[in-house]
Parts: structure tokens; sequence; C-alpha cells
């Protein structure tokens, strides 16, 4: 990690009410981000990649309890007054959902809803907004622009969409953009196409970006650090080659071997990892990975192991046991 | 009509030059135009392409969920296409669907062992008790405690719990062949295997045939013998997976397998993918419907369409310049 920090996440946890009682999303999240960095958030679905990301800028449910403190930019988010916030989070805090509909309005033009966020944020007069547009939509490769400006979202594909959120959340130059799952709903083709317009508008603009997705393959060449969230906590983070060389929480490699191999036959049964994780509204008491953990003794189901900085101080996991010997790394 | 992409043998599924349209308004969308493929039994076909290429129409087609335009279905030597009634309720016995957005395609408001029973309802088995029985022992072959999940909706269940009851009442009626349609598209990367796994073990003990549609070839690639891939309404390529993947001859399965990200940090993700998306099936292009996004594209390719040829043995590509 570089020595400029940009973000830094410190114990966050959020809790939610709900009627089978507290449901802890997120339990007490360290993470930083250098500027121009890229960070992966990898996990299953519900461990929480969403909540910390709501967390961070600050879009949580109502009803959420938040706890800790994020630093973004020198500024503490949980202390900013609301219409600080609200500014920030077009301009130097943007964001990606995995639905594009989540941030696009429906019954607004492309053209109008670049153009808000350009004026509002940048102050820009009409020419010189709608100039940009068009440049924002080129840059992410929507063809014919021009045109594109005065059709709806639904006029417009899945992946395009997806463009188009990215154009905006790209428009005021942010400084962190944060994608959560910007491709699961997209085809393979486009996948690629989107995280690799992801990364060279990231570098381009040395903006930081935190990519969160279910695969591991995904953030494996696009990303400088990996954390791994398992219910709800960070279990395994480093750099992504360290990552990726020495895994050490069973539950990564647990995720990578669930992975489809291209050089495995057909018919090769995959090594799933067996039911599921753990109800949120009844944590374990010990490891929350041990009742599908093959490693799991004793004191795994007694003791919650910490993120601990073992491996060396970039390289931390949470595992009484970690893995010594190396699996194969995947395809 | 084409006598191309024979499976090892007699197939058990035959398509036969399949056109799908459907009219938009003075319109007409060329969902699928002129599929040739077949399916031996007891294999697995997986069929790929980009979202909107025609898949899932394809599939239903085979069904005669959608009545095709044109062309014959052949399911162990009836025409499926000329089938009315009774008779084609018969064979619909011996065919099933599963879908892709599990929790959707179950109805919110039914109780799990009314929705897995429901096939033997249509079927006109009477017997409640036998029902039971049959709901009980494919909900366990599915690996669901049937005693604890008969009585739940389906709010109550996980993506992958509904996709093992939708598997289930694909399963009841004993069929021969089923059309999985991105059955785990919807399921994230640990549940996803849980749920290829379950499929390749239901396809063993109960002896089906399959045609196992997904976008994402890595995830074809672990169930399926021979592997079609589509673009925009036509076949592309045809061949052994393994094949397949080692020397595609077409330039979109290349692209495909390109795409496909890789759990390695040293192999930095391909650059070449281009941009641009798939043309509007409504005004699909002359010649290749793939040359607008085809780095090896001429003009002949404007001009001619593609025919399905043989670049090796069993496989078949529709490009007048494959890569081999
Ligand atoms: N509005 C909400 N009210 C109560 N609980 C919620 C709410 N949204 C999410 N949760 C719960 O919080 C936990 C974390 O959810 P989150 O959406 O962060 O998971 P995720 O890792 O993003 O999963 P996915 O990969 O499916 O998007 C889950 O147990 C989820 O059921
Ligand atoms: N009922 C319909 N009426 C008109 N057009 C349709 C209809 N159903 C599908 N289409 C169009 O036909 C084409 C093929 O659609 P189809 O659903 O078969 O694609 P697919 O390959 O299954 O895509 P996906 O991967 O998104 O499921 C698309 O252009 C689609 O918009
Ligand atoms: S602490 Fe124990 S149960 Fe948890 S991951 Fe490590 S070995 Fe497995
Ligand atoms: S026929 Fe031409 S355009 Fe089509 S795939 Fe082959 S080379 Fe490309
Ligand atoms: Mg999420
Ligand atoms: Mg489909």
């Amino acid at each position: 990690m570089s020595g400029n920090t940009l973000l830094s996440v410190e114990d966050v946890t959020v809790d939610l009410p709900t009627p089978r009682g507290n449901l802890r999303a997120v339990d007490r999240v360290n993470l930083t981000v250098g500027a121009g960095q890229t960070l992966g958030i990898v996990g299953e679905s519900g461990c929480g990649k969403t909540m910390l990301s709501r967390a961070i800028l600050q879009l949580l449910p109502k009803k959420a309890k938040l706890s800790g403190r994020v630093m973004f930019d020198g500024q503490d988010l949980f202390q900013l007054p609301a219409e600080r916030l609200r500014r920030l989070r077009g301009r130097s805090l943007a964001v990606v959902f995995q639905d594009p509909m989540t941030s696009l309005n429906p019954v607004l033009t492309i053209g109008t809803q670049l153009i808000e966020t350009l004026q509002e944020h940048l102050e820009l007069d009409d020419a010189t907004a709608s100039r940009r547009s068009v440049e924002l939509l080129t840059a992410v490769g929507i063809p014919a622009p021009e045109q594109r400006l005065g059709q709806y979202p639904h006029q417009l594909s899945g992946g395009m969409r997806q463009r188009v959120a990215i154009a905006i959340a790209l428009s005021c130059e942010p400084k962190l953009l944060i994608a959560d799952e910007p491709t699961t709903a997209l085809d393979v083709t486009i996948q690629a196409q989107i995280l690799d317009l992801l990364a060279r508008e990231q570098r381009r603009r040395h903006m930081a970006m935190i990519i969160i997705t279910h695969d591991l393959g995904v953030v494996a060449g696009r990303t400088d650090d990996v954390a791994v969230m398992y219910a709800g906590r960070v279990v395994e983070r480093a750099p992504t080659p360290a990552l990726f060389k020495k895994m050490r929480m069973p539950y990564t490699e647990a995720l990578l071997a669930a992975l489809p191999k291209l050089d495995a036959a057909p018919h090769t049964p995959l090594p799933a990892i067996s039911g599921r994780p753990p109800d949120p509204t009844r944590p374990l008491q010990g490891c929350s990975f041990s009742p599908r953990c093959r490693y799991a003794a004793a004191r795994c189901k007694n003791e919650k192991p910490a993120l601990t900085e073992a491996e060396s101080r970039e390289h931390q996991y949470a595992c009484f046991y970690p893995i010594e010997v190396h699996a194969e790394a995947g395809a | 009509m084409m006598q191309q992409a024979v499976p090892p043998s007699e197939p058990l599924l035959a398509v036969d030059d399949l056109v799908v349209e459907y009219p938009v308004g003075q319109r007409t969308v060329h969902a699928v135009s002129g599929v040739s493929l077949q399916i031996a039994r007891g294999e697995t076909l997986g069929l790929v392409g980009e979202s909107g290429c025609g898949k899932s129409t394809l599939g239903r087609a085979v069904l005669q969920l959608r009545r095709p335009t044109s062309g014959r279905v052949l399911f162990d030597g009836h025409d499926l296409t000329a089938m009315q009634g009774d008779a084609l309720r018969m064979m619909r016995r011996r065919v099933q669907l599963i879908f892709q957005d599990p929790i959707a395609s179950l109805n919110p408001r039914r109780k799990i062992g009314d929705i897995v029973a429901e096939p033997l309802v249509i079927a006109g088995i009477k017997d409640a008790e036998k029902r039971r029985e049959l709901v009980y022992e494919v909900l366990s072959a599915v690996g669901l405690d049937p005693a604890l999940v008969v009585g739940r909706l389906p709010h109550e269940f996980s993506g992958g719990q509904c996709q093992r009851i939708c598997i289930a009442r694909a399963l009841i009626l004993n069929p021969e062949f089923i059309v999985c349609d991105e059955p785990v598209s919807a399921l994230d990367v640990s549940i996803r295997a849980q749920i290829l796994n379950l499929l390749e073990e239901m396809k063993g003990r109960f002896g089906l045939t399959l045609l196992f549609i997904a976008h994402d070839l890595a995830v074809v690639k672990a169930v399926s013998d021979r592997v079609a891939v589509m673009y925009l309404g036509r076949l592309c390529e045809v061949g052994p997976s393994e094949q397949l993947f080692a020397r595609p001859a077409h330039p979109y399965t290349a692209l495909l397998i390109e795409a496909i990200p890789v759990p390695d940090p040293d192999i930095r993700p391909a650059v070449s993918v281009p941009v641009g998306e798939p043309p509007s099936p409504i005004a699909p292009p002359s010649g290749c419907r793939f040359r607008t996004r085809c780095p090896r594209a001429d003009a002949q390719c404007s001009k001619e369409v593609p025919e399905l040829r043989a670049v090796a043995p069993g496989q078949f590509a529709a490009c007048h310049h494959p890569l081999i």
C-alpha cells in the first residue's frame, strides 16, 4: 500500500434490527485504500460487501446502527453534515451499483442525467456540460454518443446502461469510485469490456477504486489489494499477488477452488463449499467458517480468530490453522 | 438439412433448420435463424452466447413452448412441431425446463410440496399418497430434507435452495431430456458449484440428456460433452468441449474464451475484447452476422452467409476465415 492513504475504514460495524433480532451485517472491519490504488472486496452473497460500501458512502437503511470511523481524504465522513456529504458523494466519492437502474433515473434522458450531474457539481454552462457529456459517453465506449443523449435508459441494453452509469460516476473526476458488482448482471464479454474500461479510466485519472465481487477471477488481474469477507468480517487481506501466491485462510482457498477451471476435463466435480454461511442474526461463538471448514478443529468452535498480522505486515488472515502447503492457484 | 454437428451416437434430439421470429409492430426480431443441431442420448450439449443471441428462444422452441416459425424438432424420432393437443402433452412429460431465476419461477403463494407435486397433478396422477411419496423422494435426491421443506413458502429459501426445488420439480416426472436455461447465472460462486455438481449427479442417476444454456464458457465447459456457440440467432461453432477450448475455429468463440476472468494475477486481462455490442436482431448484418465486431472481417463476410463446415474431427465452424 502506498503511503498516501485516501480512505481508511476503522472498526466499522453495521447492525440492522430485524424481526429475527439484531443482524450484524458488518463486523469491525478495518481497511485502507491508497490514492490511485484498487482494492477488491470478495465474498459470498450476504457476507456484507454492499453494507460495507453503503457504510462508507453513508447510504445505509435508516434503521441501521453504525459505529466506527471512516476517514476519506482527511475528513471524518460520519461527522460530516448531510449537505457536505451529499456534495462529496457526487463529486469525489462516486459509486456504480450492480443494477445500473439503481443509479439511473428511468424518466430522464441520458443527456439530462449527465448534464445535471455535471452542472450540479462543477457549475458548467449548458454548452460545456453537453460537450463534456459527449466526451464522457465516448470515453466509456458508447457509439453515436450525440444521439444517445436524447435516449432513455430503457432504450439501452444492460451493458450500455452500465456504461452510462459509469460515465455519470466518472463525470466529476472522483478520487474514489466504488463499483459494487458492476458486471455481475452482465455477459462475460460485456463484463470484460466494463472491467477493462474501469481499469483504463482508473489509471488515466489516477482514481482509487474499490471493486466488489464474488468472483476471485474478477479481482485477480485488476486490483492491487484484496480483502476477503465472510459473515460480515474481513477474514483475509493481502496485496493481490501475495494472496494468490500464498493464500492462508481456508475460506479464500475454498472460494478459489469452487470456480470452474478451464483446464479441467468436462464432468470433473467441482470442490463446492458445502452448506451456507451462518444466519447473521445468530452469530457463532467460534470461527464463522467453522461449520464448513475442512480444517476446523475444536478450538475453532469456541474461539473467534482475530485478523492478525501473521504472514507479513500487509498480509493478514483470521484463522487458527492457516494453510501451510499452498494448493495450486487455479487455472 | 444440415448433415454437420453429428453427435457420437443416435440422437435423442435433432433440431433441423429451426427459425423463430417475433413480430414487433411492423418489424421482425430474427431471434433464431436456421439452427440445426443434434444431441445424443445421455449427452450434455452446452449452448453459449451473449445476452439476446437467442438461447432461451431456441430452448423454448425445442420444447414447443414457443412454436417455431419453421424447421423441425425431432425428439426420439417424433416431430414435435407437427404435434398437437394430447400427443404433445404426452411428449412434454418426457422433457422439462429449468429456468435462470429460481426464485421468480416459483409461485410465491404455494407451498414447496405443492410446487414440486404440480407436474404430477398436471400429468393426472390422482393418488395423493403416491404423489407425496414421489415428492419426498425427489426432494431428498436434490439434497433437501423433505419433512423440513414441503410446508414452507419459496421466500423462506435462498437462491441456491430455490434452484434445488426447481430441479426437483423438473425431475419428478422422470424426464429424459431437460433444457437448463442458465440454471446457475443468478447464483454466486460457491452455490453455483453446488448446483453444477447436483445437476451432474442427477444426470447420472436419472440417465438424463441435457441442453445446458449459459453465457459463461467456463461453466459450460465444466458440464458439457460438446459445446455450441451462438451469435445473433445463428450457430457459429459446435465441437467437443475440450477441443473447442484448445483450438477455437470461430473468431467469436476465441473472443468468448478470452473474456473469461482467470483467477491468476500474473495473467493480465485481455484488452483485445472489442468495444461494441451485438447489432440488433431486428436488422442483423448481411453475410456473417458477427462481421461488425470481427477482427478478420473482409468483403466476402458481408456478402456471403458462412455455412457450418468441418474444421477438425467433430468440430464445425461457420466462418469464411476460420482460425484453424
Ligand atoms: N435492508 C436490509 N435490512 C435488513 N437486512 C439486510 C438489509 N440489506 C441487507 N441485509 C442483510 O445484511 C447482510 C449483508 O448483506 P449485503 O447486501 O451487504 O451482502 P453482500 O455481500 O453485498 O451480498 P450480495 O453478493 O448478495 O450482494 C445479509 O445478511 C443481508 O440479508
Ligand atoms: N416475446 C418476445 N417478443 C419479441 N422479442 C423477443 C421476445 N422474446 C425474446 N425476444 C428477442 O429475441 C432475441 C433473443 O432473445 P432470447 O431471450 O432468446 O436471448 P437469450 O440468448 O436467451 O438472452 P439472455 O442471455 O439475456 O437470456 C432478443 O433480441 C430478444 O429481445
Ligand atoms: S479458524 Fe478453524 S474453522 Fe476457521 S478457517 Fe481457520 S481452520 Fe477453519
Ligand atoms: S465469416 Fe468473416 S466476419 Fe464472420 S467470423 Fe468469419 S472472418 Fe469474421
Ligand atoms: Mg451486494
Ligand atoms: Mg435467456
